[in-house]
């Protein structure tokens, strides 16, 4: 057999230039992609020519008026789409010019994208008219890479003053749903002024702070009060010091020994004066060391370690965690857990409540956190407050049926009442 | 009196809060921010009582010889050197042209920041993981009613966010079982739920705070309920 014939070396050759065909096709497959893609995102030079003899049409319908339910500085400029703006890009966008008379000159207040009908000038004077020109506009990019601008014709609208609102309508529901709840947990409070007597459901989580704090003084070991990791501008902040003053007080009573760690410099100073308070309530302000509140570190993961470390060696019998939590919740109700602590936590954190009603013995949900000192203290007016807020609830549930037979009659109007503006 | 005036700040500071979220006009729509930047204030001053504070009870700590006086010592080296690396920096950094903030690259405070703080801070995290598994294994067991439905929707939504599980069954159903159910145990149950608990946290938040501003609540600031 022969080792080279002519019909093999045709085959030969053909596979060789079918592989160098191959070869160059896919070196040319990128610049030939790019070609296909280019008119997609970029305007073409032919395109620009065309349109370039011809200015867009410009906005139609221009309309400005004061920005509506704002604190003043700023005007709503709106228009309706150019009829050039179909898409098409012939329109790139839309030029919104500003002056403080009618005859110029203008100056750029701001651009709209093509297809938006609206601008908001939060940059005018309340003390001063202006007028307005909406032009719409096309953009290329010539030989030379320099943008080209073509700008419509615009007619001026105005004038136009802002002005700051003194009740921002958007919010009319809020303030009437607030004042219903306001009302009912003021009437409830002076009803319990009168010595009516106010029902509270039972709260086991609350309930056991007593037996937590016995528990901690019959063990003879320490009780850990962690009021969560935000400052005192944070209202679970305020509720957890709150809830640390009734349960100081308790600790007083029965000589253990509670420290609070914290870490905010705010919380520090609160929580000692509210610790102080109660000591003094007891009749044993001396009893009060500066050691049992004591700042760790601002820092979120730092804190966590820290009181991980503390709670490895000292094991307490108990620990509180009330207030805000994040990621080293679970880290630190785990540890203390894993030392055998009884442990009642309370947050209006909905992702970490898990993680707490995982790893504690029980936990204060969202509400049951802010209901928490009213509870401890029985005092008849704090009490009243939380009838009226279930007063509140009652109301939110009332709406939701009526909103659910709404929703499935395909009436959407409610909804409105509850929109976030 | 030295109840009165805080009460006296609280409420007045609430009322304005309250009133300003719907009156957007001058004086009360730029309180938030005037009282924001008051509250900014504050915190940046009182960030040195925390670290005073910080530093006494760990000496107290050393000088009475407790048992923890170790780690005591480790955070009152760890302050004091971490200040004296940043102002060093800060200083000599100063000098330099164009001058070099403590904060930026290459200085031995982002070298702290980025070898020392940052892996700390990183275990620290990263110890999350064992600790919902250890949760998780005594959230999932099953010993009434309810911790079994918990454990049912838990073995669902776990499920569902992996592709495997769905794969498992592909040769049964082509239809991808377990991660329909988890999203719609997620959009549904899970969802209502939320929103009921976010629902009560606000109404105890407006009840918490009436309380404070009506001067009923006095605990916060080192007093009983009036």
């Amino acid at each position: 057999m022969r080792l080279s014939s002519p019909n093999l070396t045709h085959n030969c050759l053909k596979i060789a230039l079918f592989t160098l065909s191959l070869l160059l096709i896919s070196l040319n497959a990128p610049l030939a992609q790019d070609a296909e893609t280019a008119p997609d995102t970029a305007v073409t030079i032919e395109q620009a020519v065309d349109s370039a003899n011809v200015a867009p049409l410009p906005a139609v319908n221009v309309m400005v008026a004061d920005l509506p339910n704002d604190k003043g500085g700023a005007v709503l400029v709106s228009w309706e789409l150019s009829p050039d703006d179909d898409g098409n890009g012939k329109v790139s966008g839309y030029l919104v010019q500003r002056s403080e008379s009618k005859d110029g000159p203008f100056e750029t207040a701001g651009n709209a994208v093509r297809g938006a009908t609206k601008f908001t000038d939060n940059k005018t004077d309340d003390d001063k008219v202006y007028f307005y020109k909406v032009a719409a506009y096309f953009e290329y990019l010539d030989a030379a890479e320099e943008k080209i601008r073509i700008t419509s014709a615009a007619t001026v609208t105005g004038p136009v003053q802002s002005s700051a609102q003194w009740f921002n309508m958007n919010r009319l529901y809020v303030l009437l749903f607030m004042l219903f709840v306001a009302g009912a947990i003021i009437f409830y409070i002076e009803k319990a002024k009168k010595g009516d007597e106010i029902y509270i459901r039972k709260i086991a989580g609350i309930d056991a702070v007593d037996e937590a704090v016995g528990r901690a003084t019959e063990m003879g070991k320490k009780i850990f009060y962690i009021p969560g990791i935000q400052d005192m501008n944070d209202v679970q902040t305020i509720a957890s010091i709150a809830i640390l003053g009734r349960v100081a007080q308790m600790a007083a009573e029965y000589d253990t020994w509670l420290e609070v760690p914290v870490s905010k410099s705010m919380v520090l100073v609160t929580a000692r004066e509210a610790m102080k308070e109660a000591y003094t309530k007891v009749g044993r302000p001396d009893a009060l060391q500066d050691a049992q509140v004591h700042y760790l570190t601002d820092d979120q993961f730092g804190y966590a370690a820290a009181i991980d470390g503390m709670i490895v060696r000292e094991k307490p019998a108990t620990i509180f965690y009330m207030g805000a939590f994040f990621a080293e919740s679970l880290i630190l109700a785990e540890t203390g857990n894993s030392v055998g602590a009884i442990q009642i936590a309370g947050t209006a954190q909905p992702a970490q409540l898990p993680f707490f009603v995982a790893a504690c013995d029980y936990t204060l949900i969202g509400e049951e956190l802010f209901a928490a000192s009213a509870y401890l203290s029985r005092e008849p007016r704090q009490l009243g407050s939380l009838k009226g807020q279930d007063m509140g609830k009652g109301l939110f549930i009332l709406c939701i049926i009526v909103g659910v037979i709404l929703a499935t009659l395909n009436v959407w109007d409610m909804s409105v009442i509850f929109a976030s503006k | 009196m030295r109840r009165q005036i805080p009460i006296l700040i609280t409420t007045i500071a609430g009322l304005v809060f309250a009133i300003s979220y719907f009156i957007p006009h001058d004086p009360f729509g730029e309180s938030e921010s005037i009282f924001g930047d008051w509250i900014t204030i504050v915190q940046a001053f009182a960030v040195w009582l925390g670290a005073l504070n910080l530093l006494k009870i760990s000496f107290e700590k050393i000088s009475s010889k407790s048992a923890d006086r170790h780690y005591a010592a480790i955070i009152i080296v760890s302050l004091i050197g971490t200040l004296a690396v940043g102002f060093y920096d800060g200083y000599s950094g100063m000098a330099q042209d164009p001058q070099v903030s403590f904060r930026d690259p290459g200085t031995n405070f982002d070298w702290l920041y980025r070898f020392i703080y940052t892996p700390l801070s990183a275990t620290m995290f990263s110890m999350l993981a064992f600790f919902v598994a250890s949760a998780s294994y005594r959230a999932f067991r099953a010993r009434n009613v309810q911790a079994t439905l918990l454990l049912i929707a838990g073995f669902f939504v776990m499920g569902g966010r992996v592709p495997l599980f769905d794969m498992m069954i592909s040769p049964i159903t082509d239809f991808p079982v377990f991660s329909w159910f988890a999203d719609w145990i997620m959009t549904y149950p899970n969802t209502a739920g939320q929103r009921a608990i976010m629902i009560g946290i606000a109404l105890g938040i407006m009840s918490s705070s009436l309380r404070i501003i009506l001067g009923i609540e006095r605990s916060h600031i080192g007093g009983g309920s009036g």
